[in-house]
């Protein structure tokens, strides 16, 4: 079996006495998708945002490709990330945000290209044949100049992910994507993550209520509940035989809020 | 019967006076608000200590006691100013401090997604600063940077008191040589309120550019 590309060890994430993850410890193997699911607050979102390094831990070690994301060894120890490191790392790792936080004084095409162009020094050309490429995949080649005001919230989610994979992440992380968009806008982002599942290799973590979606997609299912991973395995044994009863009453709920699993 | 042509033609080099002293001074003060106001929001204290202080004093303490420091007080350090110097020194100081305060609330109204965005493609704090964060920064500090320049306009009218002769000074001169005082104030009244519309048209012409494609939406 394969290293995993991610490990997290023992993390602990407090927000003053509150504590978000308590020692919180799991493996993704290379490719893997994984759907994080389980109640608002309980901790599916952090993790994702510290994997992407927008959090401070309060505890604990993680490690990614086998090189420590926020730390550093440094004379035979080590010692807290310095922005450096942080930057080598983050290079292998890309995230889609709920409210998809594209740059609304560019264009599209700008949107996608921005990264690339600062961060690797690709040229502009080049740059910008990726872009089109990334922008036909999620099916918007059309609007390459279009301001991201002029868009849909399917479309500017879309972008979104597009800007993402500009800088071929080996990992991508998608944070409850379509939470924020109206129902019927749903599917089409839904539908260029499934093609982006099937056409790469790229490891996935998402975090969702799309129940449904999540057993289609993924390869293993993590229930969180409390900062705890609950229960854990293939969609098929969560979604149709939960164990616990967390998990139980948790997928109850959300079947009687109408989600199709 | 006074001639009047000449006393106007004086009073309007007075004009050209304020106006340069307007225009110096406003991009002094553009320089240090953008400083102090990016000095504000640093990750290391001593920067924020330091543009901070710059900040707190310049506010606190009035426009006329630094003109005089600058100009009175200063040479005793051995640095002279020429009486336009010190003049665009101070003010451009002084409504630089104020300024620094739009370029900090500005560069937080930009919110946490667009810094988080960054982050996750992984740009340095300079490149999101320059390509992301100041952008979209720069349309809502202009409305107000509209105000300071305008208020620099009319500060400038204590340079007088340090015998630059600027437009209010002259509009003195005349009054004393003619006696009148309606038409030399009359006339820099006028001068002023011109000299102010046009910042203000011009900063909106600025905005409207500044905005476009933005539509005022923002995600």
């Amino acid at each position: 079996m394969a290293a995993p590309i991610i490990r997290i060890d023992n993390i602990i994430k407090r927000y003053g006495h509150l504590t978000v993850l308590d020692g919180l410890s799991m493996e993704v193997l290379p490719g893997e998708k994984l759907a994080l699911i389980g109640p608002s607050g309980s901790g599916k979102t952090t993790i994702l945002r510290i994997l992407m390094t927008l959090e401070t831990i309060s505890g604990g070690h993680i490690e990614v490709e086998g090189d420590q994301l926020y730390h550093m060894p440094k004379n035979g120890v080590l010692v807290p990330a310095d922005d450096r490191h942080l930057h080598r790392m983050r290079e292998k790792i890309g995230m889609v945000f709920q409210h998809f936080n594209l740059f609304p004084h560019k264009c599209v095409l700008d949107n996608v290209t921005l990264a690339p162009m600062l961060t690797k020094g690709v040229a502009k050309a080049v740059a910008e044949k990726r872009a089109m490429e990334l922008l036909d995949m999620v099916g918007l080649a059309d609007k390459a100049k279009n301001m991201p005001a002029q868009l849909s919230g399917g479309q500017k989610q879309r972008v979104a992910i597009a800007r993402a994979l500009a800088l071929s992440p080996k990992i991508m992380l998608f944070d409850e994507v379509t939470s924020a968009l109206d129902p019927e806008l749903v599917e089409e982002v839904l539908n260029v993550m499934r093609k982006l599942a099937a056409e790469t290799d790229m490891t996935m973590l998402l975090v969702t209520h799309e129940m449904g979606f999540a057993h289609d997609f993924a390869d293993r299912v993590l229930f969180f509940d409390r900062g705890k991973i609950v229960e854990e395995g293939k969609p098929d044994e969560i979604f149709r035989n939960p164990r616990q009863e967390r998990t139980q009453t948790f997928l109850r709920k959300i079947i009687a809020a109408g989600h199709r699993v | 019967m006074t001639d009047w042509s000449g006393y106007i033609g004086l009073i309007l080099q007075g004009a050209l006076v304020t106006l340069e002293l307007t225009v110096m001074g406003s991009v002094l003060a553009v320089i240090m608000a953008f400083l102090a106001g990016l000095g504000r929001v640093s990750r290391f204290m001593a920067v924020r200590a330091l543009a901070t202080t710059y900040i707190e004093f310049f506010r606190g303490t009035s426009i006329f006691v630094q003109l005089f420091w600058v100009y009175f007080v200063l040479p005793f350090a051995g640095v002279t100013l020429s009486p336009l110097q010190a003049g665009v020194l101070a003010l451009g100081l002084n409504v630089g401090a104020y300024g620094a305060e739009v370029v900090r609330g500005a560069v937080k109204a930009i919110g946490r997604e667009q810094r988080e965005a960054c982050i996750a493609l992984n740009l340095t704090r300079g490149q999101a600063m320059r390509h992301v964060i100041l952008p979209q920064a720069l349309p809502l500090m202009l409305p107000t940077f509209g105000n300071n320049a305008i208020e620099l306009l009319k500060g400038t009218a204590v340079v007088s008191l340090i015998s630059l002769t600027d437009m209010t000074f002259q509009a003195q001169v005349v009054r004393s040589q003619t006696g009148s005082t309606l038409i030399p104030f009359t006339v820099i009244l006028v001068l002023y309120f011109l000299m102010a519309l046009a910042i203000s048209t011009g900063m909106r012409w600025l905005e409207r550019r500044v905005t476009r494609g933005l539509d005022g939406v923002r995600t």
